[in-house]
């Protein structure tokens, strides 16, 4: 029956519309997310204080603390982390660059997803480890060959995604771009681009995620700073603290990556937000 | 006006949609092309539309032929298919990119406040219900003032009371302009409504079965006897197109005689 109320009361519906305040998913989901990891520090923590868990191999959350305070303290943490995220916005710019080419091009020609597909794939099934050696024998034993394993890793997902998205794009939602007598070009940029969206940003994230994987594979095979290297510093040593402050830090800086993409992105995608947001 | 010679249609997996059908339809004109399945009329839009290419034969358009989608052609579909994407106000000017800002907005603002939408502009689609996005789709289609409007079932999904209010929206929008339509319909009662002629169609392969005008004043009663009567004559027609069609004779054989009980 909408479609036969009155302006008056389309008008005033619009208003109640815009006047409900959106309800704040990350500030609200961060207080939830917060309880279950605190609660169970805290439990730990309350545990050592009471002597009932020898801290030696897991160190209480004050000591980790407290690491990772001399750590950021002394200079060193900052060193490390921006090593750290140098290798992953080099080799994920590389390797999401590479994905997205690839899969925008196999996705929107026969022939290219014909003669480049079957190969890639093939590629695609050779474990992203089993290349370390020729890249060190390739790229020596830095950052080169680092920063090329963490850009295959995040290849493939990237790829995948994008040439997948293309495919499932709604010909009928093209259709209507020919309708319109749009040029190939503004085609893909008025149709296929805003279209296909949603789908890469999900492969970009999932890239980025393969790309914190591939980093630590890189820094702990041989790396003189960066997080991974304190991970196998902290091994040697038998320092479990500095370890665990490690993984805190890959934790929080993976996160982070990944709250900024969606950030990054989300006025982009503010038509199918509240979609998400009430389903 | 809008002139179809012999048009031919077979698709690459031999199926024939159309077999030598012609047409002529005036300026103003509203033609309902009416069957059951499979009776190409959607086909036959198509072609009108030129997003797909008959196999022989021409479509012309005030004596220009269409062979690619064209200005003065204007499309809406069973779907409204709009943009996701883009605002209801966006969706709208999709076609009028070559406009300045502030004419495209005026027009855009005169297409909404002319199917009731005023103050929608901003809105997504999705938050549309299916009669205002159908509505939307087809101001979209008229904004750019074409001389030929196709429609291909465009109520067909929607319910019985929104599909009648839809069907006087649709009169009162072609009477500002008086684009030449072409109506893809199976519901009867729409060709009635809104037709100044059906063509019945007939189905494997499409032909043109029957041509009847509907000499009716608007706006239309349903409820008159001239109207009851019209629906009546398509409906005859409708039922010879299929019954002489020898596919769908002998499938109506063999349903009768395996229900013989």
């Amino acid at each position: 029956m909408s479609d036969r109320r009155t302006p008056a009361l389309e008008t005033k519906s619009t208003a109640r519309a815009q006047a409900r305040p959106a309800p704040s998913r990350l500030g609200g989901g961060l207080v939830y997310g917060l309880i279950l990891p605190v609660a169970a520090a805290l439990l730990y923590e309350a545990a050592f204080r009471a002597g009932l868990v020898q801290a030696r191999l897991l160190p209480p959350p004050s000591r980790i603390a407290q690491t990772l305070w001399k750590l950021a303290v002394s200079g060193e943490l900052i060193v490390h982390v921006m090593a750290t995220l140098l290798r992953v916005g080099l080799g994920f710019g590389l390797g999401a660059a590479g994905g997205v080419l690839l899969g925008a091009l196999t996705g929107a020609s026969t022939l290219a997803r014909r003669l480049l597909d079957p190969t890639l794939q093939a590629l695609r099934a050779i474990p992203s480890l089993a290349w370390v050696p020729l890249f060190i024998l390739w790229l020596g034993i830095f950052e080169p060959s680092k920063i090329a394993l963490i850009a295959v890793g995040c290849f493939f997902p990237v790829y995948l995604g994008v040439m997948g998205a293309i495919a499932n794009v709604d010909r009928k939602i093209v259709e209507v771009g020919r309708a319109f007598r749009l040029s190939r070009l503004r085609l893909a940029l008025r149709i296929l681009l805003p279209a296909i969206l949603p789908d890469t940003i999900v492969a970009l994230r999932s890239g980025l995620g393969l790309g914190f994987m591939f980093v630590v594979a890189a820094e702990i095979m041989g790396a003189s700073e960066g997080l991974g290297y304190l991970l196998v510093d902290g091994q040697q040593l038998g320092k479990p603290d500095q370890i665990l402050a490690a993984i805190l830090c890959f934790a929080v800086l993976g996160k982070a990556m990944d709250w900024l993409i969606l950030a990054a992105t989300r006025p982009l995608l503010s038509w199918q937000d509240s979609f998400a947001r009430s389903g | 006006m809008l002139s179809l010679s012999h048009l031919d249609k077979i698709y690459p997996n031999g199926a024939h949609a159309l077999d030598d059908v012609s047409l002529d339809v005036a300026a103003g004109e509203i033609v309902a092309l009416v069957g059951g399945s499979g009776c190409g009329k959607t086909t036959l839009l198509r072609l009108v539309s030129g997003l797909e290419a008959p196999s022989h034969g021409t479509v012309q358009v005030d004596g220009e032929a269409i062979a690619a989608p064209h200005p003065a052609v204007g499309i809406v579909f069973q779907e409204p298919r709009l943009l996701p994407w883009l605002s209801v106000a966006q969706n709208i000017g999709f076609g009028l990119e070559h406009l300045p800002a502030s004419e495209r907005r005026d027009l855009v603002e005169e297409a909404l406040l002319k199917v009731g939408l005023a103050g929608y502009g901003p809105r997504w689609p999705r938050e549309l219900s299916g009669g205002q996005a159908q509505r939307v789709s087809i101001v979209r289609a008229l904004v750019t003032k074409p001389k030929v409007l196709l429609m291909d079932e465009p109520f067909s999904a929607l319910d019985a009371l929104t599909r009648a209010t839809l069907q006087d929206h649709l009169l009162a929008l072609w009477e500002a302009n008086r684009p030449t339509l072409l109506l893809v319909t199976h519901d009867v009662e729409e060709a009635a409504a809104l037709a100044d002629r059906a063509i019945v169609m007939q189905p494997r392969p499409g032909r043109v079965f029957a041509d009847l005008p509907i000499p009716l004043p608007r706006p239309r009663d349903r409820l008159s006897t001239g109207f009851v009567e019209a629906k009546r004559a398509i409906l005859a027609a409708l039922d010879g197109s299929l019954s002489q069609s020898p596919a769908a004779g002998s499938k109506v054989s063999d349903i009768s005689a395996g229900s013989w009980w």
